[in-house]
């Protein structure tokens, strides 16, 4: 008999879908870009679990909503993640959250310790990412990589064309296609954590 | 009301922690593997039922945030949960990394897990 059936307060949760007893350790991603980029999507493309939410609460003053009231209430803000076990050892978390740092700043070391920052872009609103990735380099000095979300039926730009409107820092990568499907979506990952070891690199070579 | 990712619910979390709001030890993570240490030994009388769910729904490996989705909870609350576990016993750290920054050995290592994914 499961958990759930035997659990008498009926609070037993979804029967959890467990590490292999290999994995020994974790690492994680953090997927940024506005609401309705695909942060979901490109999360799910690669997850090993159906993705899991999770939520925070603020206090609105934060956020700026209901300023008509003059109330102070409590909003949440949801989390999704995933997870995929690569190498057999390590588990790859990817969390998806908006970029805004005082939504990040929510999960207490959400961007400490993370590999690096996919950051979603939907070029038909190149300008909803300009403060995603204001905040990130205002911020962080985590590696990014950006990807463009190739909705069907959106206009095609070139990466180039991306970079110089995004006005991104030299060196930063940008994989572009539609992140429904999964080596897409690994790719992105690849790239970010192949561009986190240059980075690396390039430090310690300097130091 | 739901907009874009926004929805006003009223707060408990204090409550189910005993009105404390920061766990006992601030190295638990979003991504802290935990995993329940099965030793017999039953929880205090005084643990709530979050208690219990928790180390039920950790019989194998999970991260922090993936215990608060399933039990339906704040990371932040699960993390307080969680903190005073790992203080009696009953909840072990199963990731012993805690530094600031994944080295580049095991940045070389998830570079080749993903490759052959």
């Amino acid at each position: 008999m499961d958990s759930a059936a035997s659990d008498p307060a009926g609070t037993a949760p979804a029967r959890a879908r467990h590490l292999a007893a290999t994995v020994k350790r974790s690492v994680k991603v953090l997927v940024v870009g506005p609401f309705g980029v695909g942060k979901t999507t490109l999360i799910q493309s690669v997850s090993e679990i159906p993705v899991l939410s999770t939520e925070e609460s603020i206090t609105t003053a934060s956020v700026g909503v209901d300023r008509r009231t003059g109330e102070k209430s409590t909003t949440t803000v949801a989390m999704d993640f995933g997870r995929v076990t690569v190498g057999g050892d390590t588990a790859l978390y990817l969390f998806g959250t908006p970029g805004q740092r005082r939504f990040w700043d929510l999960w207490s070391g959400l961007a400490d310790g993370a590999v690096g920052v996919l950051v979603l872009v939907d070029t038909r609103n190149l300008a909803d990412s300009f403060e995603v990735l204001d905040q990130l380099e205002d911020h962080t000095r985590l590696p990014l990589t950006v990807v463009v979300n190739e909705f069907p039926g959106a206009p095609r730009h070139s990466v180039e064309e991306v970079r110089t409107a995004l006005d991104l820092p030299a060196g930063t990568p940008v994989v572009s296609g539609d992140v429904r499907g999964r080596p897409r979506a690994v790719q992105a990952l690849t790239t970010l954590v192949a561009h986190a070891l240059e980075q690396r690199a390039r430090q310690a070579a300097a130091a | 009301m739901d907009t874009e990712g926004y929805r006003d619910h009223p707060v408990r979390s204090y409550v189910l922690t005993g009105g404390r709001s920061r766990p006992t030890r601030n190295t638990l993570r979003p991504e802290t593997l935990l995993c329940t240490v099965d030793d017999g030994r039953e929880l205090p009388s005084h643990a709530g039922r979050h208690q219990h769910t928790l180390l039920r729904t950790c019989r194998g490996t999970l991260a922090l945030a993936e215990v608060a989705a399933y039990l339906r909870l704040p990371v932040s609350l699960v993390a307080v949960l969680a903190s005073d576990l790992l203080d009696g016993g009953f909840l072990a750290l199963r990731s012993t990394a805690t530094h600031d920054l994944p080295d580049t050995e095991l940045l070389e290592e998830v570079l080749d897990g993903l490759r052959s994914l």
